[in-house]
């Protein structure tokens, strides 16, 4: 089959129209579309309160860990140094190391407090980054990751006050025993780090650590004073970590132990 | 004029092909680190940046140095320093390259490293830094080079070079300050949050980079029939004496703010660095020996008796050059990740595979300098020769 040129133009015409067409349709079903069409969904920024008072047995807060690593193919590197970490635990002395004083009670210097990215308000990560590959999403300000852009140069890391983000010394997958699917692996030389499991949010989902936490984090909109975690933040007193730095992290600690107070 | 670059002596060619060599271990090394990652190196979790951003630091300051010698002879027509400028420019040249090379090394994707112009972003300083180190590269390039091709053709150098000489002289000050930006806007990293970042790099820098400077002079006046001036020498080590008294006393201030104030924050990595944190201290005996290098080689070089002895002037820049070297490209940078956020101490140490890429990316500066200073003195003994 020859085409002429009248042909040619009129393919190309079309094909640009049906183009532009199936862009704006995209542009429709944007993320922060969808997410708004979902129920439950957020708009605003989106919190979580750690109740460290309803953490009843260890094997809960390994739920949580476990939910996450199989969740988001997070592979489990022995060496500390090349470690790849989303969620886990730190004793409360390491967690807010600014806070901390001598004579703390025994329990409180054995609880496991859970950390995680904050999802600040104004992250440095963001600040810094050369390409974009980490941004605050504006619907409902989630510290995203895009894998296939970061280059890995680890300013990232360096600026995150909490130690939030890890990098692949080496190739992660083959420390990943059973891969999941519905969630990519990485690469080589990239960082990573919790992103809320974005992925579970946008199918009307909470977080996969808050769903293995019996009841100990609640998730939502801290815009909201109607939801689950601003309701938890006004009846308890709550920490964030780091809060002097102006980063203005969404994750809060209830403490606990005011009853022996 | 490249074609000088060409000509030489036999040491000459063995000093290339040395390089070569250097250059060809460093690039087996390199591919070794791209194909199983960076976990090659000695970094970590804890310690994200080590040895190579450290180079990068530290050859920064050697670049923006040239400034030292550029200032006081186009600015100000200090005559003494006519012959020895060409020297500096030329050294800020492999500086720079250096500094690329070395940023280029140290991501883990190298392949979309082209992702910082394809996605300019303005509130990162890391976008600056590219801008104003290839600037500042494209600026030493054409101003060298047309001088030195004037001064090879005996005619006076374009007028409009002037006007690239200035803007070089606040360039090379940005290159350093825009580098301070990268480590003291951060919150959290206490040891490097601190205003006087800076002004502490750009004394250092014109303390270590004039100190190289004058050990390629001198050994170009022994190897070669060009003289930079023994004028012009005195006059660079004053310099060097200022600069250095300036940094240690920079130093100093920042003692005085962590331990009088007495925050742990502010205290921890000053502890780390020079007397141990926690039951670690791999780092101390590097900061004890920079800063024994410092205060000697600063003494020396306060020493008339040292000036006039040429073998003990080497050993007192290389002194200088050695102790700042530690200091910045190494105690400076792993010292800003120790304590981590989590208060814990977690060390570095470069591995060899790391090394040898190190010594691969100093080799390439070696040679691109030894091929820029051969037609420079080339071309410098040429105008000697046509003198008498």
């Amino acid at each position: 089959m020859s085409l002429d040129r009248r042909d040619f133009l009129k393919i190309t015409a079309l094909t640009a129209l049906f183009g532009l067409g199936s862009a704006s349709a995209f542009k429709l079903l944007s993320p922060d579309e969808i997410l708004a069409n979902v129920e439950g969904a957020a708009s605003g920024q989106l919190g979580m309160v750690i109740d460290m008072e309803l953490f009843q047995t260890p094997t809960t807060i390994e739920n949580v860990i476990e939910a996450c690593n199989r969740a988001h193919n997070v592979p489990s590197i022995d060496n500390t140094k090349h470690e790849i970490k989303w969620i886990w635990t730190e004793k409360y002395e390491n967690a807010f190391p600014e806070n901390t004083s001598e004579h703390l009670s025994e329990e409180l210097k054995a609880k496991p407090f859970l950390v995680l990215c904050n999802h600040c308000d104004h992250p440095a990560c963001v600040r810094v980054c050369p390409t974009q590959a980490t941004f605050k999403r504006k619907s409902d300000g989630i510290v995203q990751m895009d894998y296939h852009r970061c280059i890995g140069c680890r300013f990232c890391m360096a600026a995150c006050p909490y130690g939030s983000r890890s990098f692949n010394w080496e190739n992660p997958r083959k420390y990943i025993k059973d891969v999941n699917p519905d969630y990519p692996t990485r690469t080589i030389g990239v960082v990573e780090k919790c992103n809320f499991c974005i992925e579970r949010i946008e199918r009307g989902l909470k977080p996969a650590c808050v769903d293995a936490s019996e009841g100990a984090m609640v998730f939502g909109k801290l815009d909201d004073p109607d939801s689950a975690v601003r309701a938890a933040l006004a009846t308890n007193y709550a920490v964030t970590r780091k809060t002097d730095l102006g980063t203005g992290p969404n994750v809060y600690y209830i403490i606990g132990g005011q009853e022996h107070a | 004029m490249l074609e000088k670059a060409l000509v030489g002596s036999k040491a000459y060619y063995r000093w290339i092909f040395f390089l070569l060599a250097v250059i060809s271990v460093g690039v087996l090394a390199y591919i070794r680190q791209f194909n199983l990652g960076l976990g090659v190196t000695g970094m970590s979790r804890d310690v994200s940046f080590g040895f190579y951003i450290g180079q990068f630091t530290y050859f920064v300051g050697v670049a923006a140095s040239a400034v030292m010698v550029v200032l006081p002879y186009y600015l100000h027509n200090y005559k003494r320093f006519g012959k020895i400028t060409i020297l500096g420019e030329f050294l800020a040249i492999p500086a720079v390259i250096m500094c690329v090379l070395f940023i280029f090394v140290d991501v883990g994707q190298p392949i979309r490293i082209t992702n910082v112009l394809l996605h300019p972003t303005l509130n990162a300083i890391v976008f600056y830094d590219v801008v104003v180190l290839n600037g500042y590269l494209m600026l030493n390039l054409i101003i060298g080079w047309y001088m030195l091709s004037s001064e090879a053709r005996t005619v006076a150098p374009p007028k409009w070079l002037k006007i690239l000489i200035y803007i070089s002289i606040p360039w090379a000050v940005s290159i350093h300050t825009v580098t301070a930006f990268l480590y003291c806007g951060l919150p959290g990293r206490h040891f490097w949050l601190t205003a006087i970042t800076a002004a502490r790099f750009l004394a250092s820098a014109f303390a270590s980079g004039p100190a190289f400077l004058v050990i390629l002079a001198l050994l170009v006046r022994r190897c070669s029939k060009f003289d930079p001036g023994q004028r012009a020498i005195d006059g660079i080590l004053n310099i060097i004496s200022y600069a250095m008294l300036i940094n240690l006393f920079f130093i100093g201030l920042e003692l005085f703010t962590a331990f009088y104030s007495g925050i742990p924050a502010e205290k921890n990595s000053f502890i780390y660095l020079f007397a141990g944190l926690d039951g670690y201290h791999k780092l101390v005996p590097v900061m004890w020996t920079s800063m024994i290098l410092a205060f000697t080689s600063l003494a020396a070089l306060l020493t008339p008796a040292v000036r006039k002895n040429e073998n003990m002037l080497i050993a007192a820049c290389l002194g200088i050059h050695v102790a700042l070297w530690l200091d910045k490209g190494f105690g400076f940078v792993i010292g800003g990740f120790i304590p981590n956020p989590f208060d814990r101490v977690t060390e570095y140490w470069p591995t060899i595979n790391e090394l040898l890429v190190t010594a691969g990316v100093w080799a390439i500066g070696f040679l691109v300098l030894s091929i820029l200073y051969r037609i420079a003195i080339t071309v410098k003994e040429q105008s000697v020769s046509t003198d008498h």
